[in-house]
């Protein structure tokens, strides 16, 4: 007998790949488990319980087995893209897009520019670097929830920002985005900066203090003025650094939902509604899961588009310079 | 005027309380091939960077070709550098390398390419230059790091210990074709390192530094043959020199019941008496037949020997100190052989105990 034959590969590690079973078990019906069952479901008209897809039907007993072999099934609930057509048809949801649409956009470049900026000047060998650095980060500390209080306080016409400069005497100043439909999303942008950006100049400075010192020194050789240098060789040798924010803030982006709750609760009227409130409301107080399944689907089906071709760019060809 | 290259008057450079440089005055011609030679921490790079005016000094002046350039910005300085880390810019090809510089400094297209033509075929990187540094060996990279210093067609090169990242191969291969490229340019270069034996073999001159100063400026010869203190003395040769600690007296320098004739010895200052230090080169010292001809003799015992293929190492004890000497790779020898030894004292350095000068 060979016993000294190669050990089963499956068997490698053993120990190691007990160890990882429940991890990979939860894994597997938390997430894709709760996210098959969430995709199915939107297909029902499920209310305030999910209702059953289908049933088998024509059971068959075999003599005194109670074998049960099914033989067909009677869609029960069933309701096909119904809840979807529900859903493209109705204003607040049409409205969730938009305002995720805006707000995804405008946070995303201006948390780059903004960020990039800040860890750019934190760059300079500035004095109080800590002080300045702890000062930006401050806010990431709180929540969406106290962020966002403390935002509709700011920017509350009659004790904000606006009363204070028509304190100092202009007062014909008006500064109450939170008050008008066509702007409020753009209030509840500049809480989510505020909020957010401590951490992306982090991030980027990290990025900044990982790039060598001598290639500093040898586009200062060059004569290349700075600007050029972050520009042309300081950007683009931050790609990884880049990538890893945008996932950040993508992904705060597309679940934003306290914010807006604590700040505006999608008002006034329904002019700040986004797509993670939506789901919530029909999910847990509309008492309509299927709407809520139906909504969920479409964010994730939103979020696969983005990920799923930049995920094959990325790690699809393995040609790494 | 002098046709001094690069002069350095007085330079100082403190960061905040810590004085880094002290003082510092060099002047290096024309065409010369300076090594700043030291170890970790003594300043050398430091030097190297002011120079190149990538930091600001205390103190001082610095001209460049009868220029002052003590606040002129580094690329207003004529100067080319190349770094330890080469430094490329990683996502440009090797071409791109080469003429991002050029092109900012808005040079006609037709001289970028035959300025970079002209670089890439000095150093037989034309194969190269469409390929981006990643795709590069170390050498190959240096090599572009060099060009990038080439095609700015500067009068004073400056090197920042540009072969530490190589392994010793390619480092040598590397070395001579610095040499070679010194030789074809007769540009004025000022190189870094530690390692001393490429301070040995490209320099027209060395410049030990220790802590901020440079303890001495001369030829490889002078600094090998008359080092002028004893740091200088210990930092330079492999293996090491030995130093017997002694007295010169009227009839040589006494160390325990041992004295050793100091006849023919080189005189800094005239003769002088007192505790010192006898340096002796460990390749210096002569055995067997070769050891009857040399001022002092004296049989030792073989107490531990290392082999190194083209020289043994062998340590004894001479005047009740540790001592140790090379022979020649294939002398078979074992501990405790008895062998008789024999060294000129006029080759080797006496240094005073109180100010470790050269004697």
């Amino acid at each position: 007998m060979d016993t000294t034959g190669r050990p089963n590969p499956l068997f490698r590690n053993l120990s190691a790949k007990i160890a990882a079973i429940p991890m990979i078990l939860t894994a597997l019906v938390i997430f894709v488990g709760g996210t098959a069952w969430t995709v199915i479901y939107s297909f029902t008209s499920s209310k305030l319980l999910p209702k059953k897809l289908f049933e088998w039907t024509d059971v068959i007993n075999i003599g005194d087995w109670s074998l049960s072999i099914p033989t067909g099934i009677v869609w029960k609930s069933f309701v096909g893209l119904q809840q979807y057509e529900r859903l493209w048809n109705t204003n607040r949801w049409m409205v969730s897009i938009e305002n995720l649409f805006i707000y995804g956009l405008c946070s995303l470049v201006l948390s780059f520019i903004i960020g990039f900026v800040l860890a750019a000047l934190l760059d300079q060998k500035i004095r109080f670097e800590n002080t300045f650095r702890t000062i930006i980060l401050y806010p990431f500390a709180l929540s969406f929830i106290v962020t966002g209080l403390v935002w509709q306080w700011l920017l509350n016409p009659d004790f904000g920002i606006q009363s204070v400069i028509r304190g100092m005497g202009f007062v014909g100043f008006t500064f109450d985005p939170l008050y008008s439909a066509d702007i409020v999303i753009y209030g509840v942008l500049i809480a989510g900066l505020w909020q957010g950006t401590g951490l992306i100049m982090v991030l980027m400075l990290a990025g900044l203090r990982g790039i060598d010192q001598e290639i500093w020194k040898a586009a200062r050789v060059d004569g290349i003025p700075a600007w050029k240098t972050y520009l042309f060789i300081v950007i683009p040798m931050m790609r990884p650094v880049f990538i890893t924010t945008l996932v950040i803030i993508a992904s705060g982006i597309v679940r934003i939902y306290d914010l807006i709750v604590a700040q505006t609760s999608g008002g006034p009227g329904i002019s700040s509604e986004v797509p993670a409130k939506y789901v919530y409301d029909y999910m847990f107080q509309g008492q309509n899961l299927g709407q809520g399944f139906a909504a969920s689907t479409m964010m994730l089906l939103a979020v696969a588009i983005v990920v799923i071709p930049w995920a094959y760019l990325e790690f699809g060809s393995r040609k790494r310079g | 005027m002098t046709a001094n290259s690069v002069e350095i008057r007085g330079l100082d450079l403190a960061f905040g309380a810590v004085e880094v440089l002290k003082d510092l005055n060099l002047e290096i011609p024309e065409g010369e091939f300076l090594v700043l030679l030291g170890a970790s921490g003594c300043g050398k790079s430091t030097l190297l960077n002011c120079i190149a005016g990538l930091l600001d000094i205390t103190g001082g002046q610095i001209f460049i070709k009868d220029q002052n350039v003590t606040w002129a910005e580094p690329s207003q300085r004529g100067i080319g550098m190349v770094f330890q880390s080469y430094a490329l810019y990683p996502q440009m090809t090797v071409k791109g390398n080469l003429s991002f510089g050029l092109k900012n400094a808005r040079f006609a297209k037709a001289e970028i390419e035959e300025r970079v033509a002209r670089a890439a075929e000095i150093l037989q990187i034309q194969p190269l230059l469409d390929r981006k540094p990643a795709a590069l060996s170390g050498g190959q990279r240096q090599r572009v790091a060099i060009g990038r210093a080439l095609v700015r067609d500067v009068d004073v090169f400056l090197f920042d210990e540009p072969l530490s990242n190589l392994d010793a191969k390619l480092r040598a291969d590397l070395r001579v074709e610095i040499k070679r490229l010194h030789q074809k340019l007769r540009n004025t270069m000022i190189y870094v390192t530690h390692d001393q034996i490429e301070a040995m073999t490209l320099a027209d001159r060395i410049a030990i530094m220790r802590s901020g100063a440079i303890q001495q400026l001369g030829s490889p010869d002078e600094i090998y043959n008359r080092p002028r203190t004893k740091y200088v003395a210990e930092f330079i040769g492999s293996p090491a020199m030995n130093f017997i600690d002694g007295v010169v007296a009227e009839r040589g320098f006494a160390a325990g019941d041992t004295t050793i004739p100091l006849d023919g010895y080189g005189w800094a200052d005239g003769p002088k008496q007192g505790p010192a230090w006898l340096g002796i080169r460990p390749e210096h010292v002569a055995t067997g037949e070769l050891a009857q001809g040399k001022p002092f003799r004296q049989e030792i015992t073989v107490e531990l020997f290392e082999p190194m293929g083209a020289d043994t190492l062998v340590w004894t004890t001479l005047a009740g100190q540790p001592f140790h000497f090379n022979l020649d790779g294939q002398h078979k020898v074992a501990t405790g052989d008895r062998m008789t030894i024999g060294f000129d004292s006029a080759r080797g350095s006496l240094f005073g105990k109180d100010t470790e000068l050269r004697l």
